[in-house]
């Protein structure tokens, strides 16, 4: 048993950390956000530089061949950051796909342009009315000679406005499969989520896809990405809980009420204390999830244990973000303190992927 | 990161367990099933088949019987222990007085105490708290008079867990009045129960069991060989044994039995629908919490046990925050097991309500969670 990442692991987080800390401050990402396109390249070609765009992918296409855990330490450290690169959608998510379930031909086709930082990718899934529900879609794809014809309407897709290449879930004749598309046949209308990042909703009309993976047989795939993109956002909480705690402790040291400083008093005290046990809590179950997501002892297993991290993380989210602000006071509501963009940012991760409720139901399921 | 045990630690694990179902006698193991009140016999049964196992102060030196385990064989022991529901060990004596004796104590105390307490000869109890000093312990009043060899020893202890059970009380007493801060004037002593003087009164709880008690000591005399470390510096004793006190503060293996058990019941109860309770969304959603929080916590243990073997410090604050969590998931389990009850289960309904009734003590003892939550403020967080 050990809890600590290996000295790779832990000197690439650190190598992260101290470049978002440089190169990505909060002044820096308040200019990102606010430009037209809402992402870096200057940032991303850093990213990529730095090895985490081909971490978790097979070194024959360039990669490290990492997992879940080896990505952990990054995505706390752009949780935090309050990173808003198209990373969890291209990495996390799009180009998951491919290597899981991808031809070899398909792997070679994008796999090193994805590790190269060349290309960016996110996964069109999310139907209307379909909540969390990941089976439950109602695009249509239709054999057109050699390839398909993909016809439909995604709602918030993570990262569509930047996105070279979309996966797509649809339904054939079979049932439930995945194809690519170019986003250049593709409709998209873009927008700001709550925690900045550039998501949009994604129009299909008869756009040309190409099949990943048996078709019919494509749920089993999206629940283990959609799994280990959870691991992932798992761990970048952590990181925004932990700058959410670190930068109300600091405010409850310096900010003077009453001629001393607020943290004094015990009423606060106790609060902040709670907001650390909620941290520990949250790091223990983003471990347990990564964890799983790697090697799990099957589908089952990883699903439960998941579900069950997602839960504790998505209850723990709400607690120190909404505490983090209470604790601040008025200023904690205001746009200037990057308090209330990790609140922003928290209160989206409890929900990304299914918010408490639903994995408290999958779980159940799961016995 | 690995979260599993490693081949040698699974091994460990199998032979403790192994080891419980041959020598965990059925009686005892039925009693602590029923939540049934032990008495003085079964705990010392229970502690004297250890001992003669060699198991019964694992953290002890080798030369006092301890058994050398590192600190991850220790939690495995001890989860092991709560999973089969063995009866508990009484804390006063192997975790508490017997690593005072070992750090403070002279040659002579630890010739003349530790194998009693280790062969579970002798019984202790605890005097700390008293009518006006909880939480407030340097506060304490009940004196100790030096008469030439001798201490007298005048005033009350409160909350004597198994007082009426016990040989021997380790108390704290004040030996100087004079001095203005009230941590030094403290001196930590051991005191025989049978010593003219002592009385000891029962205090029901609202779960109507006897486990705490009332000490009165009146003009009591106590040698001065009693006296551990120097007198006056009773509060660094105190404070040592806080730090010793809490390893096993979470219970985990305590709690996951307590889930199972909680798991059958509810699956055997029947929700208004007349389907199992266990599968009413709004029961099992509370339940999973639970759960979910107690997965949380065994793997926070797991990581501070981790941290502590690596930088071989001691336990430090860490420690407040598995008490604070490890004590509210007991509480959720037991309030959860009195509302799975209902007027079909009246026979089990009767034991989940005195346990409900009574661990709302968990919170309190041992440093209540507020002052958990103080000591994370000051020693953890700075404020």
């Amino acid at each position: 048993m050990n809890f600590d990442y290996n000295e790779e692991q832990q000197l690439l987080a650190d190598s992260v950390r101290r470049f978002l800390a440089k190169g990505y401050d909060f002044e820096a990402r308040r200019k990102i956000v606010a430009s037209k396109e809402g992402w870096s390249p200057a940032v991303w070609s850093t990213i990529s530089e730095m090895g985490l765009t081909g971490l978790p992918f097979s070194p024959d296409y360039g990669g490290f061949g990492g997992g879940a855990v080896d990505l952990m330490g990054v995505m706390e450290a752009a949780g935090e950051a309050l990173l808003v690169e198209p990373y969890l959608a291209t990495v996390g998510l799009g180009a998951q796909f491919v290597s899981r379930a991808g031809s070899d031909a398909q792997k070679k086709a994008i796999l090193p342009a994805v590790v190269e930082g060349k290309l960016k990718m996110a996964f069109a899934h999310t139907e209307k009315g379909a909540r969390y529900n990941l089976a439950k879609v109602d695009v249509q794809a239709k054999r057109a000679g050699a390839g398909w014809e993909i016809s439909g309407e995604k709602f918030v897709v993570l990262g569509a406005p930047v996105a070279d290449k979309f996966v797509v879930s649809a339904k054939t004749d079979k049932g439930l499969s995945l194809f690519l598309v170019d986003s250049k046949n593709t409709k998209i209308k873009p927008y700001v989520t709550l925690d900045k990042q550039r998501a949009g909703d994604v129009g299909f009309s008869k756009a040309q896809g190409e099949l990943i993976g048996p078709e019919g047989g494509a749920l089993a795939v999206i629940e283990e990405v959609v799994d280990f993109a959870t691991a992932l956002i798992c761990a970048e909480a952590v990181g925004a809980m932990k700058f959410a705690c670190d930068t109300t402790l600091e405010y409850l040291k310096t900010r003077k009420q009453f001629g001393v400083p607020i943290g004094t008093f015990q009423a606060l005290q106790h609060r902040i204390v709670d907001m650390y046990v909620s941290y520990e809590q949250a790091k223990s179950m983003a471990c347990l999830a990564a964890s799983k997501a790697d090697s799990p002892v099957d589908a089952g297993d990883r699903a439960r244990s998941i579900s069950a991290a997602k839960i504790k993380i998505a209850d723990n989210c709400r607690h120190i973000s909404q505490e983090a602000i209470q604790l601040h006071g008025g200023m904690g509501m205001t746009d200037e303190m990057k308090v209330s963009h990790s609140f922003r940012r928290l209160t989206m991760i409890a929900q990304q992927f299914g918010d408490a409720e639903h994995h408290l139901a999958r779980f159940a399921r799961l016995g | 990161m690995d979260l599993n045990y490693s081949q040698e630690e699974s091994t460990f694990r199998d032979e403790v367990r192994g080891w419980l179902k041959a020598n965990l006698p059925q009686d005892l193991r039925d009693k602590i099933a029923t939540y049934d009140e032990l008495s003085r016999e079964d705990l010392l049964r229970w502690h004297r088949i250890l001992a003669k196992q060699g198991w019964v102060a694992p953290a002890w030196p080798k030369e006092w019987g301890g058994t050398s385990w590192n600190m991850v064989q220790r939690y495995i022991f001890e989860e092991e222990c709560g999973l089969a529901g063995t009866p508990p060990l009484i804390p006063f004596g192997l975790s508490m007085c017997g690593p005072v004796i070992l750090r403070f104590g002279t040659d002579a105390q630890k010739k003349r105490f530790l194998p009693r307490i280790y062969q579970g000869e002798d019984f202790w109890c605890q005097g700390y708290s008293e009518p006006g000093s909880g939480s407030d312990l340097a506060s304490l009043k009940t004196k100790a008079e030096r008469k030439g060899d001798h201490y007298i020893v005048n005033g009350q202890k409160t909350w004597t867990t198994l007082g009426h059970f016990a040989d021997w009380i380790f108390c704290l007493v004040r030996t100087d009045s004079s001095l203005s801060k009230r941590q030094e004037g403290i001196s930590f002593l051991l005191i025989d129960m049978k010593t003219p003087g002592i009385t000891v009164r029962p205090l029901i709880l609202m779960d109507g069991g006897h486990e705490v008690n009332e000490v009165f000591f009146d003009d009591v005399k106590v040698p001065v060989e009693n006296l551990v470390f120097e007198e006056g510096k009773g509060w660094t004793v105190a404070k040592y044994l806080l730090g010793h006190e809490r390893m096993n503060t979470g219970r985990i293996g305590t709690s996951k039995r307590e889930l199972a058990k909680l798991k059958e019941f509810a699956g055997r109860q029947k929700g208004d629908d007349g389907r199992p309770l266990f599968a009413d969304a709004r029961f099992r959603d509370k339940l999973t919490r639970v759960e979910v929080e107690l997965m949380a916590l065994e793997i926070t243990n797991l990581r501070f046990l981790d941290q502590m073997r690596r930088s071989g410090q001691p336990p430090g604050a860490d420690v407040s925050m598995l008490k604070i969590k490890g004590t509210e998931i007991q509480q959720a389990l037991t309030e959860l097991s009195m509302q799975a009850a209902d007027s079909s289960a009246q026979e089990e309904f009767t034991g989940l309500a005195k346990r409900y009734c009574n661990f709302r003590k968990t919170t309190i003892y041992a440093g209540s969670n507020e002052i958990q939550r103080n000591i994370i403020s000051k020693m953890t967080l700075g404020l």
